[in-house]
């Protein structure tokens, strides 16, 4: 116990010094986390509107497929980004592996679903509200997606801070494909499952309860961010 | 409240720019709308000049928000034809003529921004896009320029609609589609909306209007028609209606007896 009071005290230490192995450490994993929910966004945002108001024969499936791919294994997509990208693989010439664009490219795959899923449903909800409104005033289909994104954007930041949560937590697929290299593309949870099997218990716990603080701020962010979402709802006076 | 009644100085110019354009009346033939295999309408005939104030009455449940929503092209019919004469030729109510209409409904959907942002995003529909300054004057005619920053979600019942109508009239539509535009308003917001509906008929717009206010039709209509049970009993003009039905159940309606 004496051992464990001592590594928080640790790892306190490190926090509070900024720690320059923990600062760079943070700073990648914010740098290659956001970059995939950028990716993400762009990709999932537009995709997400598409499949809530067009209707098309397969969607259905489609919409299946997408719910179904939230729950991709991390390491089935680190194993597959790794087999692309690998020298033997189609995209080998690239030589990404093991570079935080590897690691960018998996979390991408791996949140990319989540956002196409729970935009879907947002869009959805918020289409049935305003399709015949959008009708009789002949908007035009572009403008509509555009105008149902936009009316969207409180419940959408909740849906893209959902993928960063996914995203800044996850080890297997990053571990596999950037290899945890010191300095160029260990990141917060790859550092964890390191330096706790190397019995380094005090920089573990130090990114740990970083890790911890950021999944604590993206929560509250989420709640701060859904009070205007529930006031721009129906809320009419008498 | 009496200068609420004046007609807005934006509506005489409205009804200049309107002095060119085309009449868009209305020919209706056994419409017929069978919903979950319950009759809805029934061989509906109808025709509506292209001018003035037309109450559609009737007890709830006659059909009157279907029929609308049915010439509004929002609800495809059973059987029968609508058609519109619009630019030269008839039209079924397509994208065109929802183009050249605009509906109210007695629950308006608002979008989840400012009350101004609602009118930018209708102006930004149809060109010529009207100017901020005219969004402004828009609301002004409504009483809601105080209010044109504040999120559209938060207004009362009465300035929805108020809101609703001003972004309806935006564009000058032929036709204006009034689903119960005053149910559950107070007075003066009701006076307000008529005010409103009085200034679109005497600028050239044709106005539909359902209502269940007795009052109402008697102060708006030019002529009425009158549902029951999905079928029109009677299409006659206002005054006859009010003081000689022809039909039982007009008379018993106007009486306000309950119909079965």
């Amino acid at each position: 116990m004496q051992d464990f009071a001592q590594s928080f005290l640790l790892a306190g230490g490190l926090i509070l010094e900024a720690d320059p192995a923990l600062v760079e450490i943070v700073l990648l994993s914010l740098q290659v986390t956001l970059s995939a929910l950028l990716a993400s966004a762009l990709i999932g945002l537009p995709l997400g509107a598409l499949l809530a108001v067009t209707r098309f024969p397969g969607r259905r499936a489609l919409v299946v497929l997408t719910n179904a791919l939230m729950g991709l294994p991390p390491v089935v997509v680190g194993l597959l980004v790794y087999m692309m990208l690998s020298n033997a693989g189609p995209l080998g010439v690239l030589r990404l592996l093991y570079t935080p664009t590897a690691m960018v490219i998996a979390q991408t795959i791996l949140i990319t679903p989540i956002l196409i899923a729970l935009t879907r449903q947002v869009i959805n909800d918020l289409d049935q509200e305003y399709a015949e409104t959008f009708r009789s005033l002949g908007v035009p289909a572009p403008t509509a997606i555009a105008a149902l994104l936009w009316d969207g954007r409180f419940s959408l930041v909740t849906v893209l801070l959902a993928g960063f949560g996914r995203a800044v937590a996850e080890v297997g697929a990053v571990m596999i494909v950037g290899g945890n290299i010191n300095h160029v593309t260990r990141v917060m949870t790859t550092a964890i499952a390191l330096e706790t099997s190397r019995g380094d218990l005090a920089l573990a716990l130090a990114l740990g309860l970083i890790l911890l603080t950021l999944a604590l701020a993206v929560n509250a962010l989420t709640s701060l961010i859904n009070a205007p979402a529930r006031m721009s709802g129906n809320v009419r006076r008498a | 409240m009496s200068d609420v009644l004046e007609t807005p100085a934006s509506v005489t110019a409205r009804s200049l720019r309107r002095s060119g354009r085309s009449p868009m009346p209305l020919r209706v033939e056994g419409l017929t709308l069978t919903l979950e295999g319950t009759l809805v309408l029934n061989d509906i005939d109808l025709a509506l000049a292209d001018d003035g104030v037309t109450a559609i009455l009737g007890p709830n449940g006659a059909g009157k928000s279907l029929l609308l929503r049915c010439l509004h092209g929002l609800v495809t019919p059973t059987r029968g034809t609508i058609l519109w004469h619009h630019e030269g030729r008839d039209h079924a109510p397509d994208l065109a003529i929802r183009k050249a209409q605009a509906l109210v409904a007695q629950k308006p959907v608002l979008l989840r921004r400012s009350v101004l942002a609602n009118l930018k995003f209708v102006a930004g529909l149809r060109r010529p896009r009207p100017s901020t300054d005219d969004l402004m004057q828009a609301l002004r005619e409504v009483r809601l320029e105080h209010l044109a920053r504040q999120n559209a979600r938060t207004l009362s019942g009465g300035e929805q609609q108020r809101l609703a109508l001003a972004r309806a009239l935006l564009h000058d539509p032929r036709v204006l589609l009034l689903d119960e535009p005053s149910a559950n308003l107070d007075p003066a917001s009701t006076l307000l909306i008529e005010t409103a509906i009085r200034a679109a008929r005497a600028a050239g717009t044709k106005v539909l209007l359902i209502t269940h206010d007795m009052a109402q039709a008697r102060r708006l209509a030019d002529d009425v028609v009158f549902l029951h049970k999905g079928r029109i009993v009677e299409h006659t003009s206002a005054a006859a209606f009010f003081d000689r039905p022809s039909s039982a159940e007009a008379e018993a309606y106007v009486k306000g007896d309950i119909l079965l």
